[in-house]
């Protein structure tokens, strides 16, 4: 650790102002700053007000994804009826391309922009890189991705001013793109298997056609359905959850509100008679559950004031399940559910405020 | 002369009326699929704000300031009834396309803004070419952005294939996401970027 150190404390000052590579110090930075902690941690944070930095959480964040990453690399080889290694090593070959080539996409276009802005490279993508590969179904080809990676950090992210600042969650911006220029690919109907040109009818869409699906209760909580990578297994993301809820960097507010919204839109459409299968399946198909764990709950784009968290996650789950059951066209509904309602947060967030403003006015006239 | 020529050229670039001035916007974002369309749309909305300051101009002395814009719609919804006739008449299966934008131009804020701006205190050929000026810098982008939008969307450009058949044999797929007018606002809101990278004096502070 010493020796590396070293080597870094010994080519910084080329890379510092003045520098013969000073052009590149925010590049330089971000690595300095990725491989060793700062003494300095933030002060105002953007966004997240706790007492560790923003690398912390964010490691914690891909911390908490990969048990349902692990399980997603598995899951695909055991789609195609692969067991054991076999089936590890079909998921890495499929999955790990897809992972590189969001990483390689979207920091190169993080660091390009905080080259030109002069701002420090912000650690936010790490997460999201991570999460845009696991919002993908398997197969999807890789210039798919590439192409919804570029469109949600620079659409997403960098017209709004970077991490931080950005009004909806970059990872499903990205599967946003995919889903209506190529809605043929992800729309939830059909996957695609590891074998090429394969492709099978998903949990949900059985669901919504035929009112049951063909899997067992069982293997959806599991995980051993086909779907996007890192939505299938709900053990795996039930980890996850407990991981994000120990640490306090996921709001447990969002989290139960989105499952109660869910639970109570899908047993009214139950209970008038709309669907026939219980309610309780829809928070193991698809990406609900996935959806409520890691992406309602980025603190970003989520609501920030506690009783908003309980307003927008309520409607989040409630609209997902709206959607599902609802609209003929998509059998999905929780990535254009969790989007609508990161547009409306800051709505939510300024009623909630401007109540407490106008109670608290009341008081002080008494 | 020159003085005229730019009434004509201003609107291409630096007061263009759909990225400077933010007129007309809807209608970009719904003829713009095809380029085909968009072309015909661009040289209507350049005919009818044209001849529309050039009638305004000539009669502007003549109506009383109280009437102007009842006497406005109609010379301008004459113009437009004129056109849409035309095109029913000679390219039958653009105007199907076009369907209600072509009378929709009667509500395009550049007819109405450059004759309330311009051809009311303007001498008539100067106000012909404002009015020209003004509906090819509409064009203009209406053409860029159909242009991206049909290459990406649909493969093809003015109906003719571009992208061949072999790139969609090796798993290319058109942008679905192209066809949806969401696309054409980002594509326009991408033009501005541009354009106000390139223009410094435009950027607002």
């Amino acid at each position: 650790m010493d020796k590396l150190r070293n080597i870094v404390d010994k080519i910084k000052p080329t890379f510092s102002k003045g520098g013969r590579f000073g052009w590149l110090s925010q590049s330089f930075d971000a690595f300095e700053t990725f491989l060793f902690v700062p003494n300095t941690t933030t002060k105002h944070g953007a966004h997240i007000r706790d007492c560790i930095d923003m690398k912390r959480t964010i490691s914690i964040v891909i911390m908490a994804l990969v048990p349902a990453l692990l399980f997603g690399v598995y899951n695909t080889g055991v789609q195609v009826g692969l067991t054991g290694w076999a089936a590890w090593w079909c998921g890495i070959k499929e999955i790990v391309p897809m992972i590189v080539v969001s990483y390689v996409v979207g920091l190169g276009i993080e660091f390009a922009a905080a080259q030109i802005r002069g701002h420090e490279v912000n650690e936010g993508f790490l997460a999201t890189g991570l999460l845009i590969p696991m919002v993908m179904p398997v197969g999807t080809p890789l210039w798919m991705i590439a192409l919804g990676t570029a469109f949600a950090v620079i659409f997403g992210k960098e017209v709004f001013g970077g991490t931080g600042m950005n009004v909806f969650n970059p990872a499903l911006l990205a599967r946003a793109f995919v889903f209506f220029a190529y809605t043929p690919m992800i729309s939830g109907e059909k996957v695609w298997f590891a074998s090429d040109a394969v492709s099978g009818a998903t949990a949900l869409e059985q669901l919504a056609q035929t009112g049951a699906m063909q899997y067992s209760t069982w293997d959806a909580f599991l995980g051993f359905i086909p779907g996007c990578v890192g939505e299938t297994s709900k053990l795996a993301i039930l980890l996850g959850a407990v991981v994000l809820l120990f640490t306090g960097v996921a709001s447990w507010r969002t989290m139960l509100m989105v499952f109660v919204g869910g639970l109570s839109m899908g047993y009214l459409f139950e209970g008038v008679g709309v669907t026939a299968y219980p309610a309780w399946e829809h928070l193991l198909v698809g990406g609900f559950a996935f959806g409520a764990v890691f992406m309602a709950t980025d603190p970003v784009t989520a609501a920030q004031t506690d009783v908003g968290k309980y307003i927008v996650g309520f409607l989040t789950g409630a609209l997902a399940v709206m959607i599902r059951v609802v609209n003929p066209a998509y059998p999905e509904g929780m990535m254009l559910a969790i989007l609508f309602m990161n547009a409306l947060a800051p709505l939510v967030d300024y009623c909630v405020v401007q109540r407490n403003v106008s109670r608290r006015m009341k008081l002080a006239r008494k | 002369m020159n003085k005229n020529l730019r009434y004509l050229t201003g609107p291409f670039s630096k007061e263009n009326p759909v990225i400077v001035q933010i007129l007309g916007i809807c209608s970009a974002l719904a003829v713009t699929v095809q380029l085909k369309p968009a072309v015909v749309m661009a040289l209507s909305v350049a005919v009818v704000t044209g001849f529309s300051s050039l009638i305004m101009s000539v009669l502007r002395k003549g109506v009383p300031s109280r009437i102007r814009i009842i006497v406005q719609l109609v010379v301008i919804a004459t113009m437009v009834i004129l056109v849409d006739q035309f095109l029913k008449a000679f390219v039958y299966d653009v105007s199907k396309q076009l369907s209600v934008y072509v009378g929709l131009i009667i509500t395009n804020c550049i007819v109405m803004g450059r004759v309330e701006a311009f051809a009311l205190a303007n001498k008539p050929w100067a106000s012909f070419l404002d009015g020209v000026g003004n509906g090819f810098g509409y064009g203009i982008i209406l053409v860029i952005t159909a242009f991206v939008r049909e290459l990406t969307g649909s493969g093809t450009l003015y109906g003719y294939r571009i992208i061949p058949e072999s790139w969609y044999e090796h798993g290319y797929a058109n942008n679905g996401l192209m066809l949806f007018p969401p696309m054409a606002l980002i594509i326009v809101g991408c033009i501005i970027w541009a354009h106000r990278s390139w223009n410094k004096e435009l950027q607002e502070k």
